[in-house]
């Protein structure tokens, strides 16, 4: 890539560097208010018809760790191990649907040849 | 957006997944063509990201907060087909591991925070290519228009969800006020993220941004044409 400045393996570490700082770092200082449609069903009065998590008492419920005490270290290992997690299913998900792909097209063209 | 277990009851929560599920089929299938060299190493990079700043909740209004969606952001990075399967992949992991959107209502989440924004999102940003410059540069600023619609429009399927199933019996015309109210303001801060985020790529590499492309390539068309012209 002539036009490029950074590799493709550069923008990846990019990226991944700054997920992790935001997951595990920023999160801490955002602002923690109810979300907008948390928000909406207080004011409208249905927000008690919320049913409790299946899940709410895992190991990372609620983006924090359950075994840290350290409030800052443990929402912050909670977004990292989040951001590995979501990037193994999505990396892996994606890398079978292409090797899926690069079968059939390799399958064509040798049935083309 | 997360829509917690019991907001909608439980034929409109199977619907939703069912739906949700045939989408990410159909995005199963459609990724296959998009994820090319350039996609494929950037699939997984974009769905890390989107979860990271899922996190970052800013504030919209008094005592109210939003966060990124992601899914128009995801198509014009890797594609729409691909950007399913990447919100979708965020959607799972929030609702086993972090207990944040319901179990029951998985489908829901996918099917609003993912499938529409990553829809809606897509066309939108097409339709601003039509009538912005056509410099690969244009794709940040048509990011930015197609996050703020997503968002919005995200906001009233959830209003259409609630009119078939919600569990409470509410004014519809007020729920949807006040959806799209605080969904317009967290749009705008939804575009914004887009914005910067698409912004940073195409100053870098341009050709990694997948909505730039078709661009990027009419640009070198160009470029070997001034003897045509002389």
């Amino acid at each position: 890539m002539s036009r490029g400045r950074l590799s493709t393996r550069g923008v990846r570490i990019a990226i991944l560097v700054v997920a992790l700082f935001l997951a595990g770092v920023v999160s801490f200082y955002a602002a923690s208010s109810p979300d907008g449609l948390t928000k909406v069903s207080l004011d409208k009065g249905f927000a008690d018809t919320e049913k409790e998590h299946g899940a709410s008492d895992g190991p990372f419920a609620g983006y924090g760790s359950s075994f840290i005490d350290d409030e800052r270290l443990s929402g912050g290992v909670a977004g990292v191990v989040g951001v590995l997690v979501v990037l193994g299913l999505t990396g892996g998900l994606t890398y079978v649907v292409r090797r899926r792909r690069s079968e059939s097209e390799s399958a064509s063209e040798s049935a083309s040849a | 957006m997360h829509v917690p277990d019991g907001f909608l009851d439980a034929p409109t929560s199977v619907a939703t997944g069912v739906v949700a599920a045939a989408a990410v089929g159909i995005a199963l299938k459609g990724a296959r063509r998009e994820l090319d060299d350039r996609t494929a190493p950037l699939a997984g990079l974009v769905a890390a990201f989107v979860f990271a700043v899922q996190m970052l909740n800013f504030p919209v209004a008094s005592g109210t907060t939003g966060h990124l969606m992601g899914g128009a952001l995801a198509a014009v990075l890797v594609g729409p087909f691909t950007a399913v399967l990447c919100t979708s992949c965020v959607f799972i992991v929030q609702c086993l591991l972090f207990a944040d959107g319901g179990i029951t209502a998985l489908g829901t989440n996918i099917l609003l925070m993912g499938v529409t924004t990553v829809v809606v999102g897509w066309f939108v940003f097409k339709g601003v290519q039509l009538v912005l410059p056509k410099v690969p540069g244009m794709a940040a600023p048509a990011a930015f228009a197609a996050a703020l619609v997503s968002v919005v429009v995200a906001s009233l399927v959830f209003v259409g969800l609630y009119a078939v199933g919600g569990t409470a019996d509410l004014s519809l015309g007020s729920l949807a006020g006040a959806m799209v109210g605080v969904h317009t303001l967290i749009g705008i801060g939804e575009g914004v993220i887009t914005f910067l985020a698409v912004g940073s790529i195409l100053a870098v590499r341009p050709d990694l941004v997948y909505g730039a492309r078709p661009l990027l390539e009419r640009r070198e068309l160009e470029i070997r044409t001034p003897e045509a012209a002389a």
